[in-house]
């Protein structure tokens, strides 16, 4: 006998798809024009889940058009009553948080355990926060009375549907602006089903809008001519492009982009936690994460020690069926990001770094990839510079702090970082020299809304959580 | 005593705190707003650009590592020096910008009162823009902010000091270092400014002062991989969509070109636009838990 | 890695003569102890908190609490402990169940050494072991010879396994090497007769570096298994400092070979509390661990919970405490 875990399926029941969802526009569902619909798949089995509208331009067009007509009387509401709204928002999330858990779960194909405990709490909490400055702009630091900019154009990933969403809606809101946003193309019902809970909690028709639909939906949203504000999270190639097509506007932009987060492991870390945070931050979503803790940067006269603990741990990550609620490791969102991650673990391989994984049977359908581990990784190697967006770790080593932070910043981009280190002078010496947005010191993979999020360099600017997360919405 | 023949100041680029001549060995002719000529400033290339983004990345780490309250020493020494020289600069901008003597004279004073004001905002900016965050969680969450790195400037044409100063000492302040472009048709007094900087105890490459063709310098400036942000004030609006679009490249951060009383009192934003936020999570944990009861 | 051997035989006390620089003096002691890597108590308890939500249903359940049973050291440490109480307690740890038989024994039950004669008679003849507290338990503040024949007593009167105290007051002012050499004479004591579980009180002290050091004395003096608490303090067992004790267990089999037990105890009392502990051994140290002769549970109303469940999983209906004995 062996203590095994019998399944522990989280029960489809509570959610309930709709066999195809139109668009969002002025508080009802319609279809696209053209009449053009995709499907979206759940990662873990390739089950169509349901049928979305593709929005053309036009269907932007009629979006922005209703979210510039309710910016009028919206932005003009009392804070305090804009403020209701997303209290309202925040607590009919909080009440179908187990439904939309579910369905995130198999739109997105990440773990249960992740939906239920990160992605849904810090979505109802993200609505709470910033609910609570709504009518308190005065006091924000942008001088009396900012003003909102109009109608933000909002283009959100896949990696964290809602979460992304509300990070979006919810300053944009409380600030005063309305919006369009285009969700994932491969993600999109949970942004649909928070079109029902914006008509369970009577928010006025046009302020929120969703458009669904793929790239050419987003680059319409970002170049139309009536839209105040860009925001994105997405790759920093998509950022740049959007950045070629705001510039000479007067839009304001703020984008949220990729990361090769380095975590970096001194020889006096707290081992045990920092493997968890190893793990935390690269296996969390299966890795597709912008601020991932993809480069190990670990001190060499540990490096051993630390990878066989590693090596240990990996060997404990449970991965299936992600509705399980014993999963650890779910499924890759698409077919298409699974090539991606393939063929840059590949090209691991090819260039002279070694591969590990932990002996791990992955299901027959749906998109899956082993938690690996590159060791013998150098600063050349493209898995060492290019983000990978999924459960790969690429393994360096460094001799001083000075060497490790000069490895850390040797990247176009600057997210994330991770510090483990038991002594306080030289995490805060090594934080101060990270060029990197957020830097998490002995744990990792933490986010709050009151906590801003954004990154240096190609990662982007602007922030996004907390009172800095305001000034991307105000005409400031 | 009128018969003698006043000397003329060879005008040169600022660069690394050092005076070069444009590599390019080009020189164009600047004129007062009669018409008369003035001198011969350095018509600075894209090979000069390249230069100063070199000296200016060198300077990063000291000046950014440097204490706020030893910036505001050095800036305080600028307004210092240009007190000191007050008349030069008034005689300068009179000529520059058409101005009566009274009037030049106010710009003067405008400016070197705006270093003083930079000079007491490096250690405050910090506070204002940073804080702690009340993360629902057993973690201490600190938000503080970080110049960008390196600024490309392009000075206002036409307000050639005051509005240069006014965007200069903002970058500057916070801990960033500049390649400015000076007003094209009024560059004196910017390359005026670079003498007075070198004797500011303002380390070489924290402010590196071109001039030349705006529309020349610019876009390499814009395209330039290893400049972190870029200030389009002196842009018009075709070439600061051009730069702008070029800028997206890497990322650089952009402030465009906007309407500006260089005259009022400024607010935070030019300091803010180059400046990035970084938030750091630490455990807290617990004092432990224990204790006996019996 | 080494191969495996028991703590309790000649040959773990071999590999210990591997690690003696380590204890060789006060210093080296002090260094060895103040090396090992820190402890972050937010981490850490996140951990503990993370395993704690797995789902462990049917047959995984079901296998859960007849392993938690096996694994109890059912427990009396009263100052009104009575013979009849304690009969009465040895009748429960061989028949948990009495309407079911198939119901497995505890591990053992755990008396005052005054008290281990009457269990063992009670317990006679069946595989369920009696282990004694000794050395002054709880507090632990007496003589060393005291200590010494408070130990000897329970062997002499068949203690199968000595959960003696450590001395928290040496710990505390730094003198590791007392600690070390109380708990290396009372393994002496306790020779090839008894089993030693070495109880650190881990509430008193209080943060968990201290508790890692702790147990790395515990095991570098040859204790059998690594205890945390008596049950007589505020905080007793937790998922955070039973874990931070596995990985110690772990980590000093991966140094040495020597495997090494761990006793939460204090503080357990339902089966979903019993399970999370289970599953920290499982994800932690794995299968070798999983089986009472290197996990025990310090507990008594435990065990009813248990039972409940375990009829609750056989008929479907929930139980109530009327369909479980009160001993």
């Amino acid at each position: 006998m062996s203590f095994t875990y019998a399944p522990a399926l989280e029960s489809r029941a509570v959610v309930d798809i709709a066999p195809s969802y139109g668009l969002f526009i002025d508080g009802e569902f319609t279809e696209a024009t053209g009449g053009k619909v995709f499907k979206t798949v759940s990662p873990s089995s390739e089950e169509v889940l349901s049928e979305v509208a593709q929005g053309s331009a036009e269907d932007v067009d009629r979006a922005v058009k209703a979210a510039r007509k309710a910016f009028e009387k919206w932005s003009a509401l009392p804070g305090s009553e804009r403020a209701k709204y997303l209290f309202r928002i925040a607590r009919i999330i909080q009440e179908r948080s187990r439904e939309l858990a579910v369905l995130e779960t198999l739109d997105n194909g990440k773990p249960i355990k992740e939906t239920r405990d990160a992605d849904l709490p810090l979505v109802a909490a993200h609505f709470f926060y910033y609910a609570g400055w709504a009518d308190k702009l005065d006091h924000a630091g942008y001088g009396a009375n900012p003003r909102p900019l109009g109608v933000a154009g909002q283009v959100i990933p896949w990696n964290f549907p809602l979460l992304m969403l509300a990070w979006k809606i919810a300053p944009a809101l409380a600030t005063g602006n309305t919006v369009v946003l285009k969700p994932a193309e491969t993600t999109p019902l949970s942004a649909l089903f928070f079109a029902d809970i914006c008509r369970q909690a009577g928010l006025p028709k046009g302020v929120v809008n969703i458009v669904t639909g793929d790239g050419t939906t987003g680059a319409a949203l970002v170049a139309h001519e009536d839209v105040n504000k860009v925001a994105f999270t997405g790759s920093t190639a998509v950022g740049k492009a959007i950045a070629r097509t705001v510039a000479g506007t007067d839009k304001k932009l703020t984008l949220e982009l990729g990361g090769k987060g380095a975590n970096i492991v001194f020889d006096d870390a707290p081992i045990d936690q920092a493997v968890e945070g190893i793990v935390q931050g690269i296996f969390f979503n299966q890795g597709q994460v912008c601020c991932a803790g993809s480069r190990l940067l670990v001190q060499e006269s540990i490096q051993d020690e630390l990878l066989d603990s590693l090596k240990r741990r990996l060997s404990t990550l449970r991965l299936g069926d992600p509705l399980d609620k014993n999963t650890d490791i779910g499924a890759i969102n698409s077919a298409e990001q699974l090539a991606r991650i393939t063929e840059l673990a590949d090209s691991g391989e090819a260039e002279g770094a070694e591969r590990w994984a932990p002996a791990c049977e992955l299901p027959s359908a749906g998109y899956w990839f082993a938690p690996t581990l590159f060791t013998n990784v150098t600063q050349a190697h493209r898995i060492a510079r290019e983000e990978i967006f999924g459960p790969v770790l690429s393994v360096l080593s460094f001799r001083t702090p000075a060497e490790a932070v000069a490895k850390a910043n040797n990247s176009q981009y600057g997210l994330s970082a991770g510090i483990w280190t038991e002594k306080g002078s030289r995490m805060l010496a090594v934080a101060g020299k990270l060029r990197a947005g957020v830097v998490w010191a002995n744990t990792f993979n933490k986010f709050d809304p009151t906590s801003p999020f954004g990154g240096f360099k190609e990662s982007g600017f602007g922030r996004e959580g907390g009172r800095h997360g305001l000034e991307a919405y105000l005409d400031v | 005593m009128s018969d003698r023949l006043a000397v003329f100041k060879t005008y040169k680029l600022f660069v690394g705190g050092k005076f070069p001549r444009s590599e390019s060995g080009r020189v164009y002719e600047v004129t007062d707003s009669k018409g008369n000529w003035l001198a011969n400033a350095p018509q600075s290339s894209r090979k000069d650009a390249r230069d100063a983004v070199v000296a200016a990345r060198k300077a990063v780490g000291g000046w950014s590592g440097a204490t706020a309250y030893n910036r505001g020493q050095v800036l305080y020494r600028v307004a210092e020096m240009l007190e000191g020289r007050r008349d030069q600069f008034v005689a300068e901008v009179a000529d520059a910008e058409g101005l009566s003597k009274a009037k030049a004279a106010a710009q003067v004073d405008a400016a070197i009162d705006r270093w003083v004001w930079y000079a007491g905002w490096t250690d405050k900016i910090g506070q204002i823009t940073g804080a702690t965050n009340p993360v629902a969680g057993p973690y201490f969450n600190v938000s503080s902010t970080e110049p960008t790195g390196v600024v490309a400037v392009l000075a206002p044409q036409e307000s050639s000091f005051l509005g240069l100063v006014s965007v200069i000492a903002p970058a500057i302040a916070t801990g960033n270092t500049v390649v400015v472009v000076a007003s094209e048709k009024a560059p004196l007094p910017a390359l005026s400014l670079g003498e007075v900087l070198a004797t500011s105890d303002l380390p070489g490459g924290v402010v590196n002062v071109l001039s030349g063709r705006t529309a020349e310098i610019a876009p390499s400036l814009a395209a330039h991989q290893d400049v972190n942000a870029i200030d389009l004030a002196g842009a018009d609006a075709a070439l600061a969509t051009e730069l702008e679009i070029a800028a997206a490249d890497n990322l650089k951060r952009v402030l465009r070109p906007q309407a500006v009383d260089w005259a009022a009192t400024p607010g935070t934003d030019r300091m803010t636009a180059f400046l990035e936020t970084r938030t750091v999570w630490h455990p807290t944990g617990s004092l432990g838990a224990g204790g006996s009861s019996y | 890695m080494p191969t495996t051997v028991p703590a309790h035989g000649n040959d773990a006390a071999g590999r210990l003569k591997d690690l003696a620089d380590v204890t060789a003096s006060d210093s080296t002691l002090r260094r060895f102890l103040h090396g090992l890597p820190g402890v972050d108590a937010v981490g850490l308890e996140a951990r503990a908190a993370s395993l704690g939500t797995r789902s462990i249903k049917t047959t995984a359940k079901a296998y859960a609490i007849d392993l938690a049973i096996s694994m109890i050291d059912l427990t009396t440490l009263e100052g009104a402990d009575t013979p009849g109480k304690v009969r009465a307690l040895a009748a429960k740890a061989v028949h948990p169940d009495p309407t079911d038989r198939t119901t497995p024994t505890t591990a053992a039950v755990c008396v005052y050494p005054d008290m281990v004669a009457t269990a063992k008679a009670a317990l006679k003849g069946t595989d369920v072991k009696v282990a004694s507290v000794a050395t002054a338990f709880p507090a632990g503040r007496a003589a060393l010879p005291v200590k010494l024949a408070d130990t000897r007593d329970a062997i002499a009167a068949g203690a199968d396994e000595i959960d003696m105290v450590i001395d928290r007051g040496a710990f505390l002012a730094g003198r590791y090497m007392d600690v070390f050499e109380e708990i290396r004479t009372v393994r002496a004591e306790c020779g090839d007769k008894a089993r030693l579980k070495v109880i650190f009180e881990t509430g008193e002290l209080s943060t968990y570096d201290n508790i890692r050091r702790a147990s790395w004395i515990g095991m570098l003096a040859g204790a059998d298994f690594i205890k945390t608490s008596t049950g007589k303090v505020a905080v007793n067992a937790t998922p955070a400092n039973t874990l931070l004790m596995l990985e110690a267990v772990r980590d000093f089999r991966a140094q040495t070979g020597v495997q090494v037990g761990v006793k939460p105890a204090g503080g357990i009392r339902t089966t979903k509390d019993a399970i999370k502990f289970l599953v920290l051994v499982n994800e932690t140290v794995g299968e070798e661990w999983l089986d009472n002769t290197w996990f025990r549970f310090g507990a008594s109303s435990l065990l009813n919970d248990l039972l409940m469940q375990r009829q609750k999983l056989s008929t479907g209906r929930y139980s109530g405490p009327d369909y479980v004995t009160v001993d």
